[in-house]
């Protein structure tokens, strides 16, 4: 059997799966819809979260950007998980003994301020469509390569599939077939790093494995080091890029991690509090058992490709091109090129691809000397790593396709999810709370379909372009959320001084700035070409436009106790409420509307 | 299914207060702990503690890729454990 009909299969299998599963806990009503009634176990929600919340990004792209990079992106890994801490401790608890479904109503209702609410359904919008955005850069990757077309006309795809599957059911749906995903998607993940860390350092635990020896008896790290620096990289553990960035980056993913609306939903949905504090818990163990492999898979897949094309190692000849194309073991370059994200030409005609940095001067006298004309893996994007690992790693055909099928469980778990929360922002928020409030429950889950549907459709049209790679975008929506949901929901819980005008002057100069941060380098709503400036070269010190959010997020906390300081302090009801927030008796069930 | 939109006007008691303060040093000590093990160990205090080996390179990269994580994870379940203890110490626990 090919590989073709092997991925089909893989693929098919498990999406008949999620559908059925979808379909058969239709959500009936709006409670339903929203928060699946309340039977939901702390270890289940967890599953379903972690599902909901490891994306294209953490699945697809993130392992790409540690292999390339090395130490420096260890940010995406303490970012993404350090996060939990602050909405365990500082959110989850008191978001569920308030007990409503959104976040815009809290805000809502801590700020006695239909304004308030407004800012935060526009803060969570834009921070929701971002990501959708990068999911679907990651949509687009996988179901490029595993249906063999190119990018685009797997992202239009991607899209019809996302939108199909995502209107079936509202939470009760999505969080049994999430559930359903995170088995697919760990799975898929582990498999294949297992295999790896086995060839290469006979440890069958990936994450152990990293720090283990490999054949030749030298710690796996060391060789890696070694031989990326033979050809001119950057040493892979050791620390280059700045530091300050590097700080801001990390925090900017920690306070939007705990700023997601469609992750704090999710706590909303536990029985007690005491069920939201060991949920986060849970979610995280779910969730750290593919961030400590991933770090693993990054590290061999990078020792892998870079032998691939010196076989005989650093200092002897390059791979030739006869190898690549008749060398089953290459047989993974040819599949990929059908994408456009990989590309080699034999730039100096010698019949062999010579893979190096030729920006580095030590390695300009050695082509010079050599007669090389330039880096001749002339393309290589970042987001393949993990779907093409397997294959690099020459494993079963049955793992290649369980790896694709995994790829797209994760894309499409986290679509749905933030598709659920930009759906309910609008109808239930919006629609219900703003503009019809008479509105029947009918109606309100018909306009949350149609806000489905818009989301989708501009998520796929500027997911053709995108700002970077998948996980780069889904960072810039964390700055996003970082810098206008995350600190009002923390000063609505921990300060009873901060009022209706602090809390929305807050969010506004939060978002304001951000968004005009990330626009002037990334351009305007994300068209290429109309940044002035450019990541490489920030506008403020080194500051890239992805590590804006913990920025945003100071300027947050400072305008809004500034504001609320020098106007009336909140009504007596309001401070009784935060009060009563802080304590666990007496939580009910979350309730819709008013 | 109980309703609870509207909260009961409860006036803070004095065990109250004491909860809520307990509770804010316990997130206190947690975030020094996080901020340590990431910030710290894993970007800023790497240099510091770089003599210590793990497989092929040093502790601050073991902390940035691997060690912040489980730290994560055991401040999380921590915070659980004794705020549940908090709660039924000062009977605030739901019913």
């Amino acid at each position: 059997m090919d590989q073709f009909t092997l991925n089909l299969i893989f693929v098919g299998a498990s999406f008949a799966l999620y559908i059925g599963i979808a379909i058969w806990a239709r959500a009936g009503s709006t409670s339903e819809f929203y928060a699946a009634g309340r039977g939901v176990h702390p270890v289940t929600n967890g599953m379903a979260t972690a599902a909901d919340w490891m994306s294209a990004a953490s699945f697809i792209s993130m392992a790409g950007l540690i292999a390339f990079t090395g130490y420096d992106n260890s940010t995406y890994l303490m970012g993404w998980t350090g996060g939990y801490v602050l909405l365990a401790l500082l959110l989850a608890p008191y978001l569920r003994k308030f007990g409503k479904f959104t976040v815009p109503e809290f805000i809502g209702d801590r700020f006695y301020s239909p304004t308030a609410r407004l800012v935060a359904v526009i803060s969570l919008l834009v921070a929701s469509l971002t990501y959708v955005i990068g999911q679907m850069t990651g949509v687009g990757v996988a179901f490029g390569r595993f249906l063999e077309v190119d990018n685009t006309t797997g992202l239009l795809i991607g899209a019809v599939v996302v939108f199909a599957y995502a209107v079936f059911g509202g939470m009760k749906g999505v969080t049994y077939t999430q559930v359903a995903q995170y088995c697919v998607l760990i799975a898929a993940y582990t498999i294949p790093a297992v295999f790896i860390s086995l060839q290469l350092t006979g440890n069958p635990i990936p994450a152990l494995g990293l720090f283990a020896d490999t054949g030749s008896g030298e710690p796996l790290l060391q060789t890696l080091d070694q031989i990326v620096t033979d050809l001119g990289f950057k040493a892979y553990t050791e620390h280059h890029g700045d530091t300050f960035n590097m700080l801001l980056f990390t925090l900017s993913l920690m306070i939007g991690t705990a700023g997601l609306p469609h992750v704090i939903m999710r706590f909303f949905t536990v029985p007690k509090v005491s069920d939201a504090r060991w949920s986060a818990g849970w979610t995280l163990v779910f969730i750290a058992l593919l961030y400590l492999t991933a770090p693993a898979v990054g590290a061999m897949a990078r020792l892998n490709i870079t032998q691939q094309f010196w076989p005989q190692g650093t200092n002897a000849e390059a791979v030739s091109v006869e190898t690549i194309e008749s060398d089953p073991a290459y047989d993974w370059m040819a599949t990929w090129q059908q994408t456009g994200l990989l590309g080699w030409e034999d730039k100096n005609g010698d019949g062999r691809i010579q893979y190096y940095n030729d920006a580095a001067p030590e390695m300009q006298e050695r082509a010079a000397a050599a007669g090389w004309q330039g880096n001749e893996l002339v393309n290589f994007n970042n987001d393949i790593l993990v779907l093409a690992n397997p294959e690099i790693a020459n494993l079963p055909g049955w793992v290649i396709g369980l790896v694709a099928a995994g790829g797209l469980a994760a894309a499409l778990s986290t679509a749905a999810g933030l598709l659920l929360a930009i759906s309910s922002a609008v109808s239930h928020d919006l629609v219900k709370g703003r503009i019809a409030p008479n509105i029947s429950e009918k109606g309100e889950l018909l306009s949350a379909r149609i806000a489905m549907a818009a989301a989708i459709a501009v998520a796929t049209y500027l997911g053709i372009n995108p700002p970077g790679f998948a996980a780069q975008t889904v960072a810039l929506a964390f700055g996003l959320a970082a810098a206008s949901i995350f600190p009002a929901l923390m000063m609505g819980i921990f300060s009873k001084r901060v009022n209706n005008t602090g809390a929305v002057a807050g969010m506004l100069v939060g978002l304001g700035v951000t968004v005009v941060y990330i626009f002037l380098h990334k351009g305007w709503f994300f068209v290429p070409g109309t940044n002035s400036f450019d990541d490489a070269d920030p506008l403020l010190f080194t500051v890239k436009s992805t590590s804006f959010g913990a920025v945003g997020a100071l300027l947050n906390f400072a305008t809004a106790i500034m504001v609320s300081r020098a106007t009336q302090e909140p009504p007596q009801e309001i401070q009784d409420l935060v009060e009563s927030v802080r304590i666990p008796r007496g939580a009910g069930a979350a309730t819709a509307g008013h | 299914m109980s309703d609870h939109t509207t909260h009961p006007p409860t006036t803070m008691t004095k065990d109250d207060k004491a909860y809520w303060s307990a509770n804010v040093r316990i997130i206190t000590i947690c975030l020094v702990i996080w901020a340590t093990v990431s910030f710290g160990f894993g970007i800023i205090l790497r240099p510091l503690i770089s003599w210590i080996g793990v497989g092929g390179t040093d502790l601050g990269f073991w902390f940035a890729q691997q060690g912040s994580i489980l730290v994560f994870l055991a401040l999380i379940f921590f915070y659980a454990w004794r705020m549940n203890r908090l709660d039924r110490q000062y009977g605030v626990e739901e019913e």
